[in-house]
C-alpha cells in the first residue's frame, strides 16, 4: 500500500479534526441540553413532533446511501474514474450515516433507550426495518472498503459492491417509507416517496461527494482531472432532473385529488416560509441554479461546477424543511368539511421555530461526519489519484 | 502501533463502549421482571370502547378534561408542549353552519397505527382492546404521534413532578389515553371522564364493553347509527360518535 498512499496533509490535518470536532462538540452540547430540559428547550411540540434534528439526520442518511453511487458506478460498473473514488465515496458513506444516526438517536426522548431499539424490534415497523437497514448498511460498507483495501479480497470487490448497491435502494426505501406509510398525513402516504427519495440521494450523495473531493484534493494540493470534473458534473446534472422531475409528479397528483387541495396550497402558495423555501430554496437554488450552472458550456467552470453541488445541498435541506416541518404544521383533517378549534392546535396550522440546540445538535452530526471523513483519509488510502491509476482502489472489482 | 493494529484496537474499545452498558441495562430488566408480582392480564373476551353523544355534549364544558387530569396527574394544558390526553374540539360545518362539541381522545382502534409503527413494540394493545404505551420501552422517537390519525399522543417535553402512583409519566415518553386502565385493572366499570360526564348531569359519554351484546353501549350503538372519525381508514376505533 505505501506507494500508493496519499494520506492529507499533517499540518491541515490537526486544525481540521479540531475544527470539525469542535462542532461536534456543540452538537452533542445542544444534545445534553435537550436531554436535561426536555424537548421543550426545542421548537418542536406535539403537533411538530420531529424538527430541525430530522432534518439534517435524513438529509445525512439519504445523502449516505447516495453517496455510495460512486462506488456503485465503479466497482459494479466497472468505470475506471469510479473505480479510484470508491474508497471515497465508502467512507463518506459511513461517515454521513455515522453523523446522522448519531442526530437521531441524540434528538430521542429517550437516547439513553438507544439499546432497546437494538435489541426490541417490531417487525410491523418500517422503523424497526430502517435500524436493520442503517446497521446492514456500516457492515456491508466496511467489508467493501476492506475488499477494496486487501489486495487478497480485491476479486470480491465487485459482488460486494453489488450488495452494497441493492442495500442501499433498500435503504432508502425504507427511509421514504417512514413518511409513505403514514395513512394520517396529507403531506405524505405516497408510494411516490420510496423512489423519489432514493433519486434524491443520488443527487445530494453525488453533490457531497464532489464537494468533499473537491476540498480534499485542493487541501492535499492535487489536481482534480477536468474531465473526470466535466463527466460528474453532467452526471449530477441527470439527478437533478430527475429528482424535480419526480417532485414535481408528488405535487402534481396531490394537486388532482380534491381532498390534497388545501395542503398543496398551503405548501405552494398560502404556507408563508414553506413555499419560499420549496420554490427558492428547492426549485430555484437547489434544482434550475445548478442545472444551468452544470449544462450552460459557459458556467460549468470548476467554481461552477461546486457552486452547483453546493446549491443542491443548500436545496436539499430546503426541501427537507419543507417536507418534515410543513407537513406537520399542517393540520389533521380529522373533520373533513368543518372550522376545527380546540385548546390542541386542532384545525389550525402549527407553529415552529428552531431553537440552538437543535441546530447545534443537526451541525454536530454534520462535524461528526466530517471528522470521521479526515481521520478516514489520513491513516488510509482515499484520496482519488487520477495521475496514478495503478493504486489498489484502481485495481479493486 | 501499527496502522491495522490501531484500526483494530479501536474497533474493538468502540464496540465495547456500546455494548457494555447495554448489557448492564438488560440484566437489570431482567431482575426485575422476575422479581415483580403476577398478572392475570386483560381478557379477549372484552373489548373496551366509549360512545359519545354530541347532541349532549355542550359547548365550552371541560368536565371531562378536568376529571382526566386530576385522575392521571396532568397539569392544566396551556402550552403546545403540554401533554393532553382528552380535549374538547368545536367543530362548525362548513356548508350548514352546523355546530357541535365533541371530546377527542385516543380512539383506541383496532387496527392501531401507532402500534404497527413503534420501532420497539412499546405501544401494544392489551388483549382487551385498550392501546398503551411502555413506558419502559418507549424511546421517545415519535413516530407513533406521526401515524395517529387523531393526534391523540402527547410527548412529555419535560421533566414530571407529582405523578400519581397508579399513572407513573414519564419525561421523553409518548402517552396518551389509557382508558382509565388503571381502574379497570382493580375492577372499576367506568372512566374519570364518563364518569365526570354522568356526574355533571350530561350522560354524553358511555363507557363499556363493546363484546357484551347487553352492555349499554351495545344497546345504545344497535339502536342509533354513530359514527367513527377517520371512517376511511378502517381502523375500527373503540371510540364511536353519535349526532355528528
Amino acid at each position: 500500500m505505501a506507494p500508493a498512499l496519499h494520506p492529507l496533509d499533517q499540518r491541515l490535518f490537526y486544525p481540521l479534526v479540531a475544527a470539525g470536532g469542535l462542532v461536534a462538540l456543540a452538537g452533542l452540547g445542544g444534545a445534553y441540553l435537550m436531554e436535561e430540559h426536555g424537548h421543550v428547550i426545542t421548537g418542536m411540540d406535539n403537533q411538530v413532533v420531529w424538527g430541525l434534528p430530522h432534518v439534517f439526520a435524513i438529509f445525512m442518511i439519504v445523502a449516505a446511501s447516495g453517496v455510495l453511487n460512486v462506488a456503485s458506478i465503479g466497482s459494479v460498473f466497472g468505470h475506471a474514474v469510479y473505480k479510484r473514488r470508491a474508497p471515497l465515496s465508502g467512507l463518506l458513506c459511513l461517515a454521513l450515516l455515522a453523523g446522522g444516526l448519531m442526530v437521531l438517536m441524540l434528538d430521542l426522548g429517550r437516547p439513553e433507550r438507544v439499546i432497546v431499539a437494538a435489541t426490541h424490534y417490531n417487525l410491523s415497523s418500517v422503523f424497526a426495518w430502517n435500524v436493520f437497514l442503517y446497521s446492514g448498511m456500516f457492515a456491508i460498507v466496511a467489508v467493501y472498503l476492506w475488499t477494496m483495501f486487501e489486495r487478497r479480497f480485491n476479486h470480491h470487490a465487485k459482488a460486494v459492491g453489488l450488495a452494497a448497491l441493492i442495500w442501499r435502494f433498500m435503504l432508502t426505501t425504507g427511509t421514504g417509507l417512514i413518511f409513505g406509510f403514514l395513512v394520517a398525513r396529507q403531506a405524505y402516504q405516497s408510494a411516490v416517496l420510496a423512489p423519489l427519495f432514493i433519486v434524491l440521494s443520488f443527487g445530494w450523495g453525488l453533490a457531497v461527494f464532489m464537494i468533499a473531493q473537491s476540498a480534499l484534493l485542493a487541501w492535499n494540493r492535487q489536481p482534480l482531472d477536468e474531465a473526470v470534473r466535466r463527466r460528474m458534473a453532467r452526471l449530477l446534472g441527470v439527478f437533478v432532473a430527475a429528482a424535480l422531475y419526480l417532485v414535481a409528479v408528488y405535487h402534481l397528483t396531490n394537486l388532482y385529488f380534491a381532498r390534497q387541495g388545501e395542503f398543496e396550497a398551503f405548501i405552494l402558495r398560502d404556507g408563508g416560509v414553506f413555499p419560499l423555501l420549496f420554490w427558492f430554496g428547492f426549485v430555484g437554488l437547489g434544482s434550475l441554479l445548478p442545472l444551468g450552472l452544470l449544462f450552460h458550456p459557459r458556467l460549468s467552470s470548476p467554481r461552477g461546477v461546486l457552486a452547483a453541488a453546493a446549491g443542491v445541498v443548500l436545496g436539499a435541506f430546503a426541501f427537507l424543511y419543507v417536507f418534515i416541518i410543513g407537513g406537520q404544521v399542517f393540520p389533521l383533517e380529522i373533520f373533513p368539511g368543518h372550522q376545527v378549534r380546540s385548546s390542541f392546535g386542532d384545525g389550525a396550522i402549527g407553529r415552529y421555530v428552531p431553537s440552538w440546540p437543535e441546530l447545534l445538535l443537526g451541525l454536530g452530526g454534520v462535524g461528526t461526519a466530517f471528522v470521521l471523513t479526515i481521520v478516514g483519509v489520513r491513516v488510509l488510502d482515499f484520496l482519488p489519484r487520477d495521475d496514478m491509476p495503478t493504486g489498489p482502489a484502481a485495481k479493486a472489482g | 502501533m501499527s496502522r491495522r493494529g490501531f484500526l483494530g484496537v479501536a474497533a474493538a474499545g468502540l464496540a465495547g463502549a456500546v455494548l457494555a452498558p447495554g448489557i448492564q441495562l438488560i440484566e437489570i430488566a431482567q431482575a426485575a421482571s422476575a422479581g415483580g408480582p403476577a398478572s392475570a392480564g386483560a381478557s379477549a373476551k372484552v373489548r373496551w370502547g366509549m360512545l359519545i353523544d354530541t347532541t349532549k355534549c355542550a359547548e365550552g364544558c371541560t368536565d371531562c378534561v378536568t376529571a382526566c387530569n386530576t385522575e392521571n396527574g396532568l397539569a392544566p394544558a396551556t402550552r403546545s408542549t403540554d401533554p393532553q390526553w382528552i380535549r374538547k374540539i368545536e367543530i362548525k360545518e362548513i356548508k350548514t353552519g352546523r355546530t357541535a362539541s365533541l371530546p377527542v381522545m385516543c380512539q383506541h382502534c383496532a387496527d392501531p397505527p401507532c402500534v404497527d409503527v413503534c420501532p420497539t413494540g412499546a405501544s401494544f394493545k392489551r388483549a382487551d382492546g385498550i392501546v398503551l404505551v411502555d413506558r419502559h420501552s418507549c424511546i421517545g422517537c415519535r413516530y407513533c404521534m406521526m401515524a395517529c390519525p387523531y393526534k391523540a399522543r402527547s410527548f412529555v417535553h419535560e421533566p414530571l413532578t407529582e405523578q400519581k402512583r397508579d399513572v407513573p409519566r414519564g419525561k421523553g415518553c409518548v402517552e396518551s389515553c389509557t382508558l382509565c386502565v388503571h381502574r379497570l385493572d382493580q375492577g372499576d366499570k367506568t372512566t374519570a371522564c364518563a364518569e365526570a360526564c354522568s356526574q355533571a348531569g350530561h350522560g354524553a359519554i358511555v363507557f363499556g364493553d363493546l363484546n357484551d351484546p347487553a352492555s349499554e353501549i351495545s344497546l345504545r350503538l344497535r339502536a342509533a347509527t354513530s359514527t367513527q372519525l377517520r371512517a376511511d381508514l378502517r381502523l375500527d376505533p373503540g371510540v364511536r360518535y353519535q349526532g355528528l
